[in-house]
């Protein structure tokens, strides 16, 4: 039994130390935004925040958040109404959409500690989540638009 | 679950059918039949439900519109593209437009290909080419019904009325009924009026084609509640994943099952034709499971294949051999007439390694069986519902009847979801364990069974005359796959060459290939448009004029070609130490002629794309946005294919296991500019899913010969290959 908050909530699972949060989260609780790409902390699908960290839940063990504060894509914000979310939708960045959860996951870390970063700041940050659809590009331009009207 | 959306905006996922089903209203029933596309009443269509007409487009007494799309969305946008081609004819109020995913029924929602095959596969960029006029044509059957109603409420002629989105107007008195109010009363007559052509909406009065409406799934996709297969969860639901043959479709002969079976949560095994399923009650437990499951497996097809000895070795020798049987892929003119002429002959060769589709959500299904057995329904996000009912109904010996196929959100396509494998081995998992069950194929898994894009080897003559025209061409490709995965993009049709000899040269290995992303197209493109730089500069002349005065390229290739040198300044001095280059491919209809300036770091081997531009003809554009997005989609893949990514098969298995090992591009490698243009014509609607990749490897490795006076000649442009082709 590993005890945690998820999304401002206290939530006991019935799951085993090692058991990856990835799992957890999707199939023990059952909040299915948090994607599975790859299972090895290589594609960054499965990008949450762990006490406003971002990591990757693939490679997280449940063990490793118990009492801990984990935020996924539903606990974003309430609505999309992060400034992320909008300006994601403002520029129509996802695709097949797979991958972006964690994308949006990854740059709100970068956006909490950095309000303003340049291009190379986003890049630097972002560069471990892949997007095969190649929206790259629209990922910066949101990211940058995020941060002007945030 | 059919993924339904109702609203413009908010993007909320309803329930499909029967929300609206209580609200009274009218409902069309649309069947596709040789002369096109035909609407029914509900009458007509109950009589005809054994002919499985099935309903379209439902007008609510509450004005909403469900318009089904067959649109398989894995983000290109044809889910929310093919209803707005439906509703443009309406002239529906786009907000009141929900959208449901059409049933898995080729027979009703399929479009026409050949030899009178209707098929659902989004694939090849077909979906808003092949539907367009059909759903223009039901969309206006839609509006005539709708003002036939409101004439005979209104006791005047139905020519004197007009409509507005959602309102049919008389203009004499102003009078007004939405289209919600008229389905309160109306009445869809037995026999549909008919629609000609000409009587379709004029492009300047479109209201939503050619416009920018925001697609459905973008507010979903934001925030977590876009459902894919991957998230589908039922009551008493099972999980499974599989270990397959590592050299491909091997059987397995024993495994240590007793051992796997005492594992915490493991629920059984379940042999498969390739493979070994292991089931538990969480995914976490038969991941581990299937880790430690330990297979002998029977002697595969591809046994002690290895690939890179094959392309390099076997390719060349079956090219060489005058005994290896040839097919012919196209011919024109003389071609043997015109080399026997030839003032000069001039001679490429090319090669390129397999691909992976890499589509980031790895394959799954999950399938469930009623009480009785009898009846299955499967979930999954893919590009061909159609064929994985067919394919799940073939496995389990029912008929199609008895296979419900419920489609979700697709993490990617690219040609990789298209066929129903995992349907089919999510259905045998379910029959052996009698529970639902969630099938999830692991990233190495996936890679490890990729149906990947062929390894090939290309072989190019051209003949040129004294004045240097280009009278001669000969192109042979060599390789795995047949006419199907190999001769795509072999055509020129875009140049004036007259006399021509394509052809094939097969051999089968017995590893799994398939459709990727404009797939032949790739390596055929790269290998014709790097050949005709080489001839450019042998001729000692601009590539583009070369192409228009030596090629005979037609006026819609110079269309293409004047675009993007206008757009990239082709004459333009470029920044010390970068370079560029030019090339064009057709795919789907559309041509897209594209240029990309690069360098290259000389020491590490890397090359870098700084800018890339590409004008497209791509016919009349539906969507704009969607399509410039699938352009830049599509040259970021191409990108990625070319810069990085390779696999490698040894002793018949995949060598790459991951993302560590099949790299793709990432965000640092993205370039600093794109631009995409479309050529500004009336004609009907082509391709735009892939016609942004093929061009891409010749534009950079022509642009690489500018800079280096080196080509390069082998896909993917690894750091060491660069670094070969440098020092050579």
């Amino acid at each position: 039994m590993v005890s945690f908050t998820l999304n401002g909530r206290q939530v006991s699972v019935d799951a085993t130390a090692n058991t990856p949060l990835l799992w957890v989260i999707r199939d023990h609780v059952g909040l299915t935004g948090t994607k599975y790409g790859c299972g090895a902390g290589l594609c960054g699908a499965c990008t949450v925040h762990l006490d406003g960290k971002a990591v990757r839940a693939c490679q997280t063990q449940a063990s490793e958040v118990a009492n801990k504060s984990v935020i996924t894509i539903e606990g974003l914000s309430p609505n999309s109404s992060h400034p992320l979310q909008k300006a994601w939708v403002a520029l129509e960045v996802p695709q097949c959409g797979y991958c972006q959860s964690g994308q949006i996951m990854k740059a709100a870390e970068l956006l909490a500690s950095n309000p303003k970063p340049n291009r190379e700041q986003i890049v630097a940050h972002m560069d471990g989540n892949i997007c095969r659809c190649g929206t790259y590009h629209r990922i910066i331009a949101a990211v940058e638009q995020a941060s002007r009207e945030g | 679950m059919t993924i339904a959306i109702k609203g413009s905006q908010e993007g909320s996922q309803v329930s499909r059918r029967g929300v609206l089903a209580g609200l009274g209203g009218m409902t069309f029933c649309l069947a596709f039949g040789t002369d096109g596309a035909r609407l029914f009443s509900e009458a007509q269509a109950n009589a005809m439900a054994n002919a499985q007409v099935t309903p379209w487009v439902r007008i609510a007494a509450d004005g909403t519109i469900t318009i089904l799309s067959a649109g398989a969305e894995m983000g290109q946008g044809s889910m929310t593209n093919l209803p707005m081609i439906v509703a443009e004819e309406m002239d529906a109020d786009w907000s009141k437009v929900a959208i449901e995913m059409a049933p898995a029924d080729a027979s009703v929602y399929g479009y026409m290909m050949n030899n009178n095959v209707r098929m659902m596969a989004i694939v090849g960029s077909r979906a808003t080419m092949l539907y367009y006029n059909d759903l223009r044509i039901a969309g206006a059957q839609v509006r005539k019904v709708l003002l036939m109603n409101a004439a005979e409420r209104w006791g005047v002629d139905a020519a004197t009325l007009r409509t507005e989105p959602g309102v049919v107007i008389n203009p004499a008195n102003g009078q007004r009924l939405t289209y919600g109010e008229i389905a309160a009363f109306g009445k869809v007559p037995a026999q549909l009026p008919k629609v000609d052509a000409k009587e379709l909406k004029a492009r300047k009065d479109w209201r939503l084609i050619g416009k920018g409406v925001a697609r459905r799934d973008t507010p979903l996709k934001v925030n977590g509640t876009a459902t894919y297969g991957i998230d589908i969860k039922l009551p008493g639901m099972v999980y499974a994943t599989t270990l397959h043959s590592p050299v491909h479709n091997s059987a397995p002969e024993s495994w240590n099952d007793a051992e796997v079976k005492a594992m915490p949560g493991v629920v059984g095994t379940v042999r498969l034709p390739n493979g070994v399923a292991v089931v538990a009650d969480r995914f976490e437990q038969a991941l581990a499971a299937s880790n430690a499951l330990k297979v002998a497996w029977k002697k595969g097809a591809a046994a002690g294949f290895n690939s890179v000895e094959a392309l390099t070795r076997d390719y060349e020798k079956i090219h060489h051999d005058p005994n290896t049987k040839s097919e012919p892929v196209h011919t024109a003119g003389d071609a043997k007439a015109a080399f026997a002429a030839a003032a000069k002959v001039h001679k490429a060769e090319f090669h390129s390694d397999y691909g992976y589709h890499a589509q980031m959500e790895p394959l799954n299904a999950v399938a469930r069986f009623n009480d009785a057995g009898d009846k299955i329904e499967i979930w999954e996000g893919t590009q061909a519902p159609d064929l994985s009912r067919t394919a799940v109904a073939q496995a389990l010996g029912f008929k199609e009847e008895q296979v419900t196929h419920h489609q979700c959100y697709l993490g990617g396509g690219f040609g990789r979801r298209n066929g129903g494998m995992e349907a089919v081995e999510a259905a045998q998992i379910a029959r052996a364990v009698r529970r639902p069950v969630k099938l999830i194929w692991t990233r190495t898994e996936d890679l490890a069974q990729g149906r990947f894009r062929p390894q090939s080897f290309q072989c190019l003559e051209a003949a040129t005359d004294a004045s240097g025209k280009v009278t001669g061409w000969r192109h042979c490709v060599i390789g795995d796959g047949g006419n199907a995965l190999l001769t795509g993009g072999m055509r020129i049709g875009y140049y004036g060459v007259p006399n021509q000899s394509l052809e094939l040269r097969g051999i089968s290995h017995g590893v799994q290939i398939k459709h990727w992303r404009a797939v032949a197209h790739v390596f055929n493109v790269f290998a014709i448009e790097s050949f005709i730089d080489q001839m450019a500069v042998d001729a000692n002349m601009d590539p583009i004029q070369f192409r228009f005065e030596r090629m005979g390229a037609t006026p819609k290739a110079r269309a293409c070609f004047e675009t993007v040198a206008r757009m990239c300044d082709w004459k333009a001095a470029r920044p010390q130490g970068r370079a560029i280059g030019v090339s064009i491919s057709e795919r789907s209809g559309s041509l897209g002629a594209g240029v990309a300036e690069i360098s290259v770091d000389r020491t590490s081997g890397k090359i870098k794309v700084h800018k890339v531009w590409v004008a497209v003809d791509g016919g009349t554009i539906v969507s704009p946005g969607p399509a410039k997005a699938n352009i830049e989609s599509a040259i970021i893949y191409g990108l990625s294919s070319v810069l990085h990514e390779r696999v490698t098969l040894k002793d018949g298995a995949v060598e790459q296991t991951n993302f560590h090992d099949y790299s793709l591009m990432r965000m640092s490698d993205l370039p600093d500019e794109m631009h995409v243009q479309f050529v500004d014509v009336d004609t009907r609607p082509t391709g735009l899913g892939e016609i942004g990749n093929p061009f891409i490897a010749a534009a950079i490795s022509n642009a690489f010969h500018r800079l280096t006076g080196k080509r390069l000649r082998h896909l993917p442009f690894t750091p060491e290959r660069v670094l070969e082709a440098l020092k050579a």
